[in-house]
């Protein structure tokens, strides 16, 4: 097959032009059932041994050539060139949100960075159990669909969180977190991990996420970070951290429809904020709103119940348990 | 053809000018709607990462009741699609569908799993035809430089979307645009997130998300960009100002929904549109469309 690599090259420690990200295409001939991986390297064995890039087991095992293939981040290596090509051109660029060192080679010191801030290790808080620890055979198994994440970054290029705000925790190491909350070893004698879960409800944590499915389309090892993440949202709130934004977002929203069947989007923003008594939080809102009715634009002031409201009202009932006791205080793991 | 329509919680509440638009132009082009009744919120996702099991619930009673008119379900929110695809997704295990099945027991529904909810958009290129539309259109749009922006939950996850078997489905604005005839202005953030699911909890960061997209749109000279997401409109319009001061610089991007955009295309004014209720001025569009001085 004749394809044409078009690859973002940059050398920040060069001197001149190539300091800054310029394109190179690349035309070669390779086999039908190539990787985008087997492309890169007969580039570089072949035709430029001056392209950088990093691989190690070819076998999507080992993680090391994470980029992103014609906008979207996946190993280079699981990616069969023929399944890619758009009009006999794939597109390769270094990872996302990682400063680039060479070409496709990224710095992974913020990947790591945040991997540590999550304390990626069992930390048991009750009394040791005597003899060895006994953990359900499905209690692993579900966590091995966690442990399958090789650090290879691509769910972390991709975040759209962590693109415009690098302080976010981002869908690697909050897959790793859960990790830890989701195993009965950690935490307290019932496998409760409450200082992580507090911890995990602060900002920068697991409800900066926006749930736009980037890093669950990026991992090669399907381990979808976001849907982790909902989970630990899940594990916060039936742990009573509900005093903060996102889990009052969650409860006003689950609220309004089990009441009345559809979103009160004039109330919903109140309550997300904690209600009138946040009055700055509020007072922001109002140019927005005064743009808003300015426009004739607004949702309708009475909130109006579908019909046969009952039904959804008793589905509210029977599936949404009782909210659990808030926790006294947002800043005290233990109240 | 006839659809039950599934017009989503925003179009008629933040968004209340997209609800008529849509009504509009499915009219116009022989495409009748009929509202399920008493159709509930999906659960935007928002539901579902508290309690799956209720927002699934929820969606199921919608394709029920769907099932019960005879009609495929058509729908104009980008987000509306895809919780509804992830939940028919998750709906493919019989075990799990027949569990929502005993609970829509007491209503007198059962939902047989078969439903396959479309947007406007697929529906467009898929049961209507790109060429069928293009025969309605009455208004040259060539001089409109427009950007696309899907919204996330209308491409991904590709599994639950039916990617797979519908390749077009990731390139659907894009044709769409161009079926139109106005100028397509491609860029990197159009399936990227507008920010919206965090406005409320983050934001800063929801702004600098409004901020990066029209901004980067508004500098390759589009004159508007269009969405099939009400969501991602109320972020990207009403939120648009705000987003400008945070970044420091001017942007007054006109955005526009899906319908709108359709609309214009087949001689629709834009005030019949509700454009005159988006908080970003249409007018210097309107102007370089020729629809008005």
């Amino acid at each position: 097959m004749d394809v044409t690599i078009r690859v973002k090259r940059q050398d920040p420690d060069a001197e001149g032009e190539r300091r800054l990200p310029y394109w190179q295409e690349y035309p070669v001939t390779i086999a039908d059932n190539a990787t985008v991986l087997d492309a890169l390297i007969q580039i570089r064995e072949d035709d430029d041994g001056t392209l950088s890039l990093r691989c190690s087991c070819r076998s999507a095992i080992c993680g090391s050539c994470a980029m992103r293939i014609n906008g979207h981040a996946g190993l280079a290596c699981k990616t069969i060139a023929n399944t890619v090509v758009q009009d006999g051109v794939i597109t390769v660029e270094p990872a996302g949100v990682m400063p680039v060192v060479k070409d496709l080679v990224v710095n992974f010191d913020l990947f790591w960075e945040k991997i540590e801030a999550v304390d990626p290790f069992l930390k048991h808080m009750g009394r040791e159990p005597e003899g060895e620890y006994i953990v359900s055979n499905d209690a692993m198994l579900h966590l091995s669909g966690v442990t399958a994440c090789i650090m290879c970054g691509a769910c972390v290029s991709d975040c759209t969180v962590l693109e415009v705000d690098p302080t976010f925790l981002g869908p690697a190491a909050l897959a790793k977190a859960y990790r830890f909350t989701a195993d009965p070893r950690d935490g307290d004698s019932d496998g409760v991990s409450m200082e992580r879960l507090w911890a995990l409800s602060e900002p920068t944590g697991v409800w900066d996420c926006t749930r736009c499915n980037e890093c669950v389309q990026a991992c090669p090892k399907g381990v979808a970070p976001m849907d982790r993440i909902m989970a630990i949202r899940e594990q916060a709130i039936q742990q009573g951290y509900t005093n903060n934004n996102g889990a009052r977002h969650t409860d006003a929203f689950t609220d309004s429809v089990g009441h009345s069947g559809r979103l009160d989007e004039l109330r919903l923003p109140i309550k997300s904020v904690g209600g009138f008594t946040n009055m700055p939080a509020l007072m922001d809102y109002m140019p927005v709103a005064f743009r808003a009715l300015r426009r004739g634009k607004v949702p309708p002031i009475a909130h109006k119940n579908v019909e046969n409201v009952e039904a959804v009202r008793r589905l509210f009932r029977q599936l949404e348990p009782n909210p659990p006791e808030p926790q006294v205080s947002n800043n005290s793991p233990f109240g | 053809m006839k659809y039950a329509f599934f017009p989503g919680c925003v179009s008629q509440g933040g968004a209340p000018e997209l609800y008529p638009a849509a009504h509009m132009v499915c009219q116009r082009l022989g495409i009748e709607l009929e509202e399920i009744p008493g159709w509930t919120c999906t659960g935007a996702g928002v539901i579902q990462e508290k309690n799956q099991l209720f927002g699934d619930t929820l969606n199921a009673r919608n394709f029920a009741k769907a099932e019960r008119m005879g009609l495929p379900i058509l729908t104009i929110c980008s987000t509306c699609q895809g919780v509804m695809s992830q939940a028919n997704h998750r709906m493919r295990d019989p075990e799990y569908l027949a569990e929502i099945n005993s609970y829509l027991a007491e209503e007198g529904l059962e939902y047989s799993g078969q439903s396959e909810p479309k947007h406007m958009l697929w529906i467009l290129i898929e049961d209507y035809g790109l060429d069928r539309l293009g025969g309605y259109i009455t208004r040259q749009l060539t001089d409109l430089k427009i950007a696309p922006f899907y919204g996330c939950y209308i491409v991904r996850p590709t599994e639950a979307l039916d990617i797979a078997d519908h390749p077009e489905r990731q390139q659907s604005l894009e044709m769409l645009i161009q079926t139109l005839g106005a100028t397509l202005v491609d860029f990197e953030g159009k399936t990227r997130c507008c920010g919206f699911p965090i406005l409320t909890i983050n934001q800063k960061n929801s702004m600098a998300m409004v901020g990066k997209h029209t901004s980067e749109v508004k500098d390759l000279g589009a004159d508007a960009m269009v969405t099939p997401c009400p969501l991602c409109h109320l972020n990207l319009d009403g939120f648009q100002p705000k987003a400008a001061s945070q970044a420091r610089r001017s942007i007054d991007l006109p955005i526009l929904h899906m319908p709108q955009l359709i609309g214009l295309a087949m001689g629709m004014s834009p005030s019949e549109l509700g454009m005159k209720k988006h908080i970003i001025s249409t007018g210097p569009l309107e102007v370089k469309a020729g629809l008005r001085r």
